[in-house]
């Protein structure tokens, strides 16, 4: 527990300080959702229907973009080989840092969704679920976004891969996502699709940080 | 616990290449001819679909590659996870086989299930069913498998990273498959695995099984010759391979 503490407190400083890194994938986010109105020429109406899948497939893909900041720093300057041969067990390790990742990257995201939902004129009771279901589904992202940069971290340039990774794995997040999302704008119950991304991130939480860990002692030997 | 000798062999590059050549004629034969009794019975004799007339008949084609393009995957991922496991380089020669043939046959249910669908469902795309979203899925993974392998240059570090993806995707396909399956469907539901009677005549049903059968010992004939020649490329220069060369040309 202490490891944890110490890992993520560290992880969470060097994100801090590094405030143009947090702040590409929110500007990333913003552009991808502002660019479909401009494509499209939507209506109010149509804008309220596709609304939902904008968001949710921007986010997805602005949480692509903080990958690198991940394990590469780690890697380069050689903090990571010392994680990984510290006594610490190093699934704890891989959990702080995600959890660090998923604070500094998840966070401000699921802040600034509900702002953009509603200028695609989403209803205000959905943005409970909205927010809800994007808290529930950004760990799992971070895990599979993790696990995507461990699985590459030993390649020069790991980013042109990892999409073709993490995106197929992604998909029921978005089912879910959308689904419940769209449930809420239609004033329907909303648990089932709730529940179920709460059960993905359990399973992704305790198991996720074992494969990481196993992909980052691979690639770092 | 004492294992037995044959699992040692197992792990011996000359003894399994020499064990897959001498399997490999007999599962192609039988294979092969399953395939092709099962699509002569299901032309020729079987009875056209009351429904769907003649179009029907590619059900002893499209469901099969379907069928064979998961079983790759778990194969692949038995196989990675074997390897990883217990660093056992053919293990993971059998995964890295697996996957263009599990790619190939996903891609041909996609190509045979549209050919299906644009005479009966009046679509050759339809991106709101389930089975299709799925079996592009399954293509992505296989892609993405493949991508992932083709970027590293060190063969031994590529086994055993693909093998971790290898791992979580096959944890993952069953949760793509449900989570598509949300979506309400064209697909006609299952015809074979259900728990009451096959909604099948068994005119129909015996063309169906053979072929189905047919691709799987075809797969696993494919398989074969594939780590065959996969073994070939990971043991250039060895003693066992040179004097397997220096025999033939003789």
């Amino acid at each position: 527990m202490n490891s944890f503490l110490i890992v993520l407190k560290r992880d969470l400083k060097l994100a801090f300080r590094r405030w143009s890194e947090l702040a590409n994938p929110l500007l990333f986010f913003m552009i991808v959702t502002a660019l479909f109105p401009l494509a499209l020429s939507p209506t109010a109406d149509e804008l309220r229907t596709i609304g939902t899948g904008i968001l949710w497939i921007a986010a997805l893909l602005s949480s692509l973009l903080s990958l690198d900041s991940l394990f590469r720093a780690d890697a380069d300057d050689g903090s990571l080989e010392q994680l990984i041969l510290s006594p610490a067990p190093l699934g704890i390790v891989v959990l702080a840092k995600v959890t660090a990742h998923w604070i500094a990257s998840g966070v401000p995201l699921v802040g600034l969704v509900p702002v953009v939902a509603l200028s695609f004129y989403l209803p205000v009771d959905a943005l409970t679920v909205l927010v809800a279901a994007l808290v529930l589904a950004t760990p799992t992202i971070s895990i599979l976004v993790a696990l995507g940069a461990a699985l590459t971290v030993s390649l020069k340039s790991g980013g042109s891969v990892i999409g073709l990774l993490i995106l197929p794995l992604c998909s029921p997040l978005l089912i879910f996502g959308t689904r419940a999302t769209d449930l809420a704008v239609h004033g329907e119950a909303t648990a089932g699709p709730l529940y179920l991304l709460a059960s993905l991130a359990v399973l992704a939480v305790s198991l996720g940080p074992v494969a990481i860990g196993a992909a980052l002692k691979v690639g770092m030997e | 616990m004492k294992l037995p000798r044959w699992f040692h062999l197992l792990g011996s590059s000359p003894y399994v290449y020499r064990l897959a050549g001498r399997l490999s004629p007999w599962l192609g034969a039988v294979g092969c001819g399953l395939i092709a009794v099962g699509v002569f019975w299901g032309l020729v004799i079987a009875p056209p679909d009351y429904l769907q007339g003649d179009a029907s008949r590619i059900i002893y084609i499209h469901p099969q590659t379907a069928y064979v393009g998961m079983q790759a995957y778990v194969v692949l991922a038995i196989a990675a996870a074997i390897g990883f496991i217990w660093r056992l380089k053919l293990a993971h020669a059998v995964a890295v086989s697996a996957a263009p043939i599990g790619a190939s046959f996903t891609l041909c249910a996609l190509v045979t299930g549209s050919i299906w669908g644009a005479p009966t469902w009046g679509t050759f795309w339809e991106w709101t069913d389930p089975r299709i979203m799925f079996e592009l899925l399954l293509l992505f993974l296989f892609l993405g498998y493949m991508a992932l392998r083709a970027a590293f240059e060190d063969r031994d570090k590529a086994d055993r990273v693909s093998a971790i993806l290898g791992v979580v995707g096959v944890v993952n396909v069953p949760i793509i498959h449900y989570s598509v399956l949300w979506w309400n469907t064209l697909h006609q539901g299952p015809t074979i695995m259900k728990f009451d009677e096959p909604s099948m005549t068994t005119d129909m049903l015996i063309p169906f099984l053979l072929t189905m059968f047919g691709f799987m010992v075809f797969f696993y004939w494919l398989l074969l010759k594939r780590l065959r020649a996969e073994i070939v490329d990971r043991e250039q220069g060895t003693r066992w391979l040179r004097e397997l060369v220096t025999e033939g040309s003789q």
